[in-house]
């Protein structure tokens, strides 16, 4: 199977496996991440999609080695910021697609859109659309995990300004007093919505806050897919063997405004164009040419590849059948729940 | 035994038959609770089971949807429901969602457990029923206990049911006693009402403390009342109450909230909507008074619905087909 048929029909477990084949697999992931994100800003701006979304632009290396070193039995939850986790855990551009557009055969049905994505067969809980809401669910599932004495971990992706939020301060210091497996990854983009972090946060080092908790921490260059692994490794190994939670901040940086709506003017002049210095695409690009693993021909073949088969995915999808009326009535209640009629 | 003992017991007896069971909350393992109502448990299931959680009501709620989520059935203990208020989030956007989010890949057989209610003294951030705060959102499972046969067969239903439940323990009823039956045949079923004291002149629908007051006000008046414990607030049982009303063509609903905004307005409309051509007098609402629960031993005891002003309500009720006024404008105290 090549590279490029992989991408469009292996399964999400297929998919998430995909990652630890090699760095030109994680590559090829992060080009796919971009290159969906990139499409996607200009659906939206066409009026093609409805609603509204938030690119995870910059974001895209900390995704892919955050899911490189996890188990498809672990568990995670994750932010409305979610597609490049979505597509980094293994869920295919065309599941991710078909959910953004609302469409029948999305993993929700259609019912969750752009802020909601799902697939526990790679431990994806529905991505939350409440700042911090996923940390406590996180806590949760490390607990369940440390009650069976299982060697899963409870992972929870969320932004810098989750750090300001009870919930995250109530989830730390819970899976720090039980010892959860739970690994809290902090993907600091600098920017809360429309405001930096300098506006909302004493302290840009958001590390600093786990000694709080008496919880071992990282910082780490989040643009960097080697770099995130490592950190990763670390914590889900403490996580797995009784060592309990580690929280990490990843040092990152949002490319795109908050939303759809939002150009980013709020910027310092000058801090885009520091940061696109370190665009994961263009380190990882460098690392595979440096290390002589894909020479620059190579890699411009592999990204207009990408490209072509998210250029499809998108056809594709646009056509998919809408969701029947009756579906908004599906799963509000569990089968055999005593109060469901 | 008393309804706090049926709670116990009915927590007990689910997680000596399911090793998934496990409860957390404030104070519910060394202290056995702050209300005795799992006394004894820690003793029997030990610290893995049995937990003491930080006053952090958002985290060990979120941690039961996500324990929920990844296989446990676990019981939460909020001590007042007031508490729950920096929880809601997660359970009306996040535990309510879950399902429907994943188009049916996860479920939270998650059980919370609040005290509810005044007159116990404990003044107006401690006294509220607040079932309004949950009643109205899909997903969610909102049932009441008023005895203790109904805490333990709802106990045991909730803990066993697949999706989000929340149960309301009024906490005046703690010391209630009554009669337990234990085991299968104990348990009661969810979304099912009980006909409290069958009757033909009028229909009362009570929850929780109300049962036992409008119990008292049928006692006091003499009127044969049907009393219905409506038992579980969201879903409501129709049928039960649409067939008695259906019967009795008058329907009243006895709340201990204050009037806006009351899960008995539901009742009033639904009764209205289905039945309106055979209704004898207007269907009505006996509540609490659009005030925060005052402290005052006087002032708390006139603010849920006393068995003499529901006996005075029924009674003008019945000999005018009009609806009474509440005792507020009637004594002309205050006119909302």
């Amino acid at each position: 199977m090549t590279e490029a048929t992989l991408a469009t029909s292996a399964s999400s477990v297929e998919r998430r496996a995909d990652l630890r084949a090699g760095a030109v697999q994680r590559f090829e992931r992060i080009v796919e991440i971009r290159g969906f994100e990139e499409r996607l800003n200009v659906l939206f701006a066409s009026g093609a999609i409805h609603g509204t979304t938030h690119l995870a632009l910059g974001q895209e290396a900390l995704a892919v080695g955050l899911a490189t070193e996890l188990e498809p039995t672990d568990l995670v939850t994750g932010t409305y910021r979610g597609h490049a986790l979505a597509l980094a855990l293994g869920m295919s551009p065309r599941a991710v697609l078909s959910e953004i557009m609302g469409k029948a055969e999305a993993p929700t049905g259609g019912l969750g859109g752009s802020m909601h994505l799902c697939d526990m067969a790679i431990g994806l809980l529905p991505t939350f659309a409440i700042v911090g809401a996923g940390l406590p669910v996180s806590v949760g599932a490390g607990l369940a995990f440390q009650y069976r004495q299982e060697r899963h971990v409870s992972v929870a992706l969320f932004g810098d300004g989750s750090t300001n939020i009870g919930a995250f301060h109530e989830s730390m210091n819970l899976a720090a007093i039980w010892k959860l497996p739970v690994v809290f990854v902090c993907d600091n983009n600098v920017y809360g919505e429309y405001s930096r972090i300098n506006l909302t946060t004493p302290i840009e080092d958001l590390h600093l806050r786990a000694a709080s908790y008496a919880m071992p921490s990282a910082v780490v260059d989040g643009m960097d897919v080697p770099a995130v692994r490592t950190a990763v490794a670390e914590a889900v190994e403490r996580a797995r063997s009784g060592g309990g939670p580690t929280f990490i901040e990843a040092k990152t940086y949002r490319f795109a405004g908050h939303s759809r709506a939002d150009t980013a003017p709020y910027r310092p002049a000058g801090e885009l164009e520091h940061w696109q210095q370190r665009d994961p695409v263009l380190l990882a690009r460098r690392a595979l040419e440096a290390e002589g693993i894909l020479d620059a021909a190579a890699i411009a073949d592999l990204e207009s590849r990408v490209g072509a088969a998210l250029d499809e995915t998108i056809e594709t999808v646009r056509e998919l059948p809408e969701p029947a009326l009756a579906t908004m009535f599906d799963n509000i209640w569990t089968p055999g729940e005593g109060a469901a009629r | 035994m008393r309804l706090r003992q049926a709670i116990v017991a009915a927590l007990q007896d689910e997680m000596r038959s399911d090793p998934s069971v496990m409860i957390m909350g404030e104070d519910v393992a060394v202290a056995g609770g702050p209300f005795k109502t799992s006394e004894g448990l820690l003793e029997e299931f030990g610290p893995n089971r049995v937990r003491d959680t930080p006053i952090s009501e958002m985290a060990f709620t979120g941690a039961g949807v996500g324990a929920a989520i990844a296989g446990l059935k676990p019981v939460v203990e909020i001590m007042f429901m007031e508490f729950l208020g920096v929880a809601l989030d997660q359970l009306v956007t996040g535990a309510a969602k879950m399902r429907y989010l994943s188009k049916g890949q996860v479920s939270v057989p998650l059980v919370v457990r609040a005290s509810v209610g005044s007159g116990s003294g404990f003044g107006s951030q401690h006294s509220q029923t607040l079932e309004n705060w949950v009643t109205s959102t899909p997903g969610l499972t909102v049932a009441t206990v008023s005895t203790p046969q109904t805490a333990y067969g709802i106990m045991r239903a909730a803990v066993r049911d697949p999706g989000p439940t929340i149960v309301l323990e009024p906490r005046a009823l703690y010391a209630v006693r009554g009669p337990v039956e234990r085991g299968e045949s104990g348990i009661l079923r969810l979304g099912k009402a009980l006909i409290a004291r069958p009757g033909s002149a009028l229909t009362i629908v009570a929850m929780g403390q109300t049962v036992t007051t409008s119990l008292a006000a049928v006692e006091q008046s003499g009127i044969d009342a049907e009393v219905i414990d409506l038992l579980t607030l969201a879903p409501w049982d129709r049928e039960t109450v649409l067939e008695s009303v259906a019967r009795t063509g008058r329907l009243v609903v006895v709340e201990e909230a204050p009037e806006s905004g009351g899960w008995g307005s539901e009742i009033v409309a639904a009764v209205t909507r289905e039945l309106f051509s055979s209704l004898a007098a207007a269907p009505f609402r006996i509540t609490a008074p659009n005030a925060p629960v005052p402290y005052n031993r006087e002032l708390e005891a006139r603010f849920l619905p006393q068995p003499s002003e529901i006996a005075r309500q029924l009674t003008s009720y019945l000999a005018t087909d009009s609806v009474p006024a509440p005792w507020w404008v009637a004594e002309g105290i205050h006119h909302d």
